[in-house]
């Protein structure tokens, strides 16, 4: 408590100082590397426009989760009676966060949304990594109109269906159900993780999987032994991609679930923790920043193999 | 590998094996996706509503109702001009960003990291960070401005103490297609990448040999060569733009009135919350025709772009 008092009184000034000594540390580190203090010097000198037009990207970017970390752990006077957003006057206090995890349906909406995830992710890998595998190797022309296809399809926005499905989801009986989300999901899942796997099937060179056939491996079996373990990588990066969205997806999961102990994260959040007109401002911005940090790490962490894919799906087989 | 085609070995026939492992998928998402695109289409031909289930058939009556309702008017043109005008400054960025990010620099990783998250973050709960941001009583900015002497008396912006970014017509207008730039640049951004990182290193090589500079190597080389992808990036922000609307829900709701109301939501607010089904499947089915427009110049951009 007491350093997270000290790390949110002093921000802005633990901010700049972070930043200002990591910046003396590397002219340090660099100095006594390779010596040359002037060629340093002139280097960082050189090179501060471009840091300077990244720092303004990153501040805009930052900005409202910075916010959002500041206003977490501020009392209700500090908050609304003397608006001083940037600073605190009274003590921090850890009161929200146990509120929102205590005294709100948070904790059922993330165990929604892994439930639901987890199960679209699932089915997406039974359907999309045999029929990426067909795209990129074993289909000819036809095969390729397929795989067109199912991009048309994953461009058809939520809003033009979710009507239709509204109805079929309540003739199924399946309202206020995660159920509905389960079966309907992967209508984007899916497409998005054939596109992706199939430029990660590319990657793997065509003459192991010969050589696995030469071997009197069939097929199928030269796709399950061969080609699957060696795009595990690709695979492990769609698997994220797929659950985070789900985790995105809002306009379904307002029509089709009602029940408040049923409704996952993106929803829930901004639906259920606002009472009519009264905000509890400090758990719905712990509630945003929470998930937020996580999913962003693990963007950040397969974004390479993302480009990748992109890159190598765009690349005609 | 079997070249006698089907007969002795069907497990090692191309064509087969592919046509079964495509066929599951295939036929999931037609379903999932055709079968209520058809039910759409029925429902804006019936007057089906939430209480009245039976379909009958009414003709061109719905659609003719929301061509000739002023609201409708407003709204799609509300629609086209945030996703035409969002695109401009997300292409700007896009290109800017990209560029950066396929550079090596100290810190990359971190900058790397804050840049993505607002892509990152599930948008519902962006919106609640902006919410909060743009807030009419206690909006940070306002606060900033405030301090700098833009707001308050004698203010150059304003004699108040807020702006009401959310409740003023202009201001909410601009608020939301800044917001949509700021979730939106991201993704355009990985896909630049994507084709910047996809150019053959010999093309740039030569040009280093040759003695191109940054700039020009960028300008004369990278940028004619990734130009379709740019095309594709643009379109695919503008599809994922065109069909939102959790942006305005969460942030206005469609207000103050009707001026950030956009296709989405109305389809939304008059279907579901209203309960008129048919009229509200009417309504989205208006954006069909650009959406496809859009689509197709998007296919027909990046087949030519695998030609060259």
């Amino acid at each position: 408590m007491n350093a997270l008092n000290f790390l949110l009184t002093n921000f802005w000034s633990l901010l700049v100082l972070a930043f200002l000594g990591l910046v003396a540390l590397r002219i340090v580190w660099r100095v006594w590397r390779y010596g040359a203090t002037r060629a340093e010097l002139r280097h960082v000198l050189r090179r501060s426009p471009f840091y300077f037009v990244v720092l303004v990207f990153c501040f805009f970017a930052a900005a409202p989760f910075m916010i959002m970390f500041l206003h977490t752990f501020k009392t209700d006077s500090d908050l609304y009676r003397r608006p001083q957003p940037f600073v605190y006057r009274d003590e921090p206090t850890l009161e929200h966060l146990d509120a929102l995890f205590n005294n709100t349906a948070y904790l059922d909406f993330i165990r929604n949304s892994v439930l639901v995830g987890v199960a679209v992710v699932i089915i997406t890998l039974v359907l999309a990594l045999p029929a990426a595998y067909a795209l990129a190797r074993l289909t000819g022309r036809w095969g390729e109109r397929a795989g067109i296809l199912m991009f048309l399809v994953y461009l058809v926005p939520p809003t033009l269906l979710f009507i239709p499905m509204f109805r079929i989801v309540v003739l199924l009986g399946l309202k206020d159900s995660p159920l509905a989300l389960i079966v309907v999901y992967p209508s984007f899942t899916v497409p998005f993780s054939m596109w992706l796997l199939q430029g990660f099937f590319k990657a793997v060179p065509p003459e192991l999987e010969e050589a696995a056939l030469v071997d009197g491996y069939n097929r199928v079996e030269a796709f399950l032994r061969v080609v699957l373990p060696l795009s595990l990588p690709g695979i492990i990066s769609t698997v994220v991609f797929a659950f985070t969205l789900t985790l995105h997806e809002f306009i379904y999961g307002l029509v089709f679930i009602a029940d408040t102990s049923q409704r996952t994260l993106s929803v829930g959040v901004p639906t259920e923790l606002i009472l009519g007109d009264v905000y509890f401002w400090q758990p719905l911005l712990a509630a945003a920043l929470i998930i937020a940090i996580p999913v962003g790490l693990a963007y950040n962490l397969f974004l390479d193999s993302l480009v990748q894919g992109f890159t190598m799906g765009a690349v005609k087989g | 590998m079997n070249l006698l085609g089907l007969g002795k070995y069907p497990l090692d026939n191309r064509r087969l094996i592919g046509a079964l492992f495509l066929t599951p998928a295939l036929l999931y998402i037609l379903l999932l996706v055709g079968f209520p695109f058809v039910l759409s289409i029925a429902f804006g031909f019936s007057d089906v509503t939430v209480g009245n289930t039976d379909l009958s058939y009414v003709g061109f009556r719905n659609f003719l109702n929301v061509w000739e309702n002023d609201i409708f008017r407003q709204v799609f043109e509300t629609t086209i001009r945030f996703t035409l005008l969002s695109q401009i400054f997300i292409l700007i960025f896009a290109n800017i960003l990209a560029v950066i990010f396929t550079q090596d620099f100290t810190g990359k990783w971190f900058a790397r990291f804050i840049f993505i998250l607002p892509w990152a973050t599930p948008v519902s709960l962006a919106m609640i960070g902006w919410l909060w941001m743009l807030d009419t009583k206690y909006s940070p900015i306002d606060y900033l401005l405030l301090q700098m002497g833009l707001l308050g008396r004698g203010g150059l912006l304003s004699d108040n103490r807020n702006l009401f970014w959310l409740a003023a017509p202009d201001l909410a207008q601009i608020s939301v297609i800044f917001v949509q730039v700021w979730r939106m640049t991201p993704l355009a951004t990985v896909i630049l990448m994507a084709g910047l990182s996809s150019i053959p290193t010999d093309i740039l090589d030569q040009a280093e040999v040759d003695g191109s500079r940054f700039m020009r190597t960028l300008l004369q080389i990278k940028l004619p060569l990734i130009l379709p992808i740019m095309v594709i990036a643009l379109l695919f922000s503008m599809i994922t733009m065109f069909g939102d609307m959790t942006v305005v829900y969460v942030l206005t709701r469609g207000g103050p009135v009707d001026y950030t109301r956009v296709l989405g939501l109305y389809s939304f607010q008059v279907g579901i919350e209203g309960g008129n089904l048919a009229q509200g499947a009417a309504i989205s089915l208006f954006a069909f025709p650009l959406l496809l427009a859009m689509a197709i110049f998007m296919l027909r951009t990046a087949s030519r772009a695998e030609v060259r």
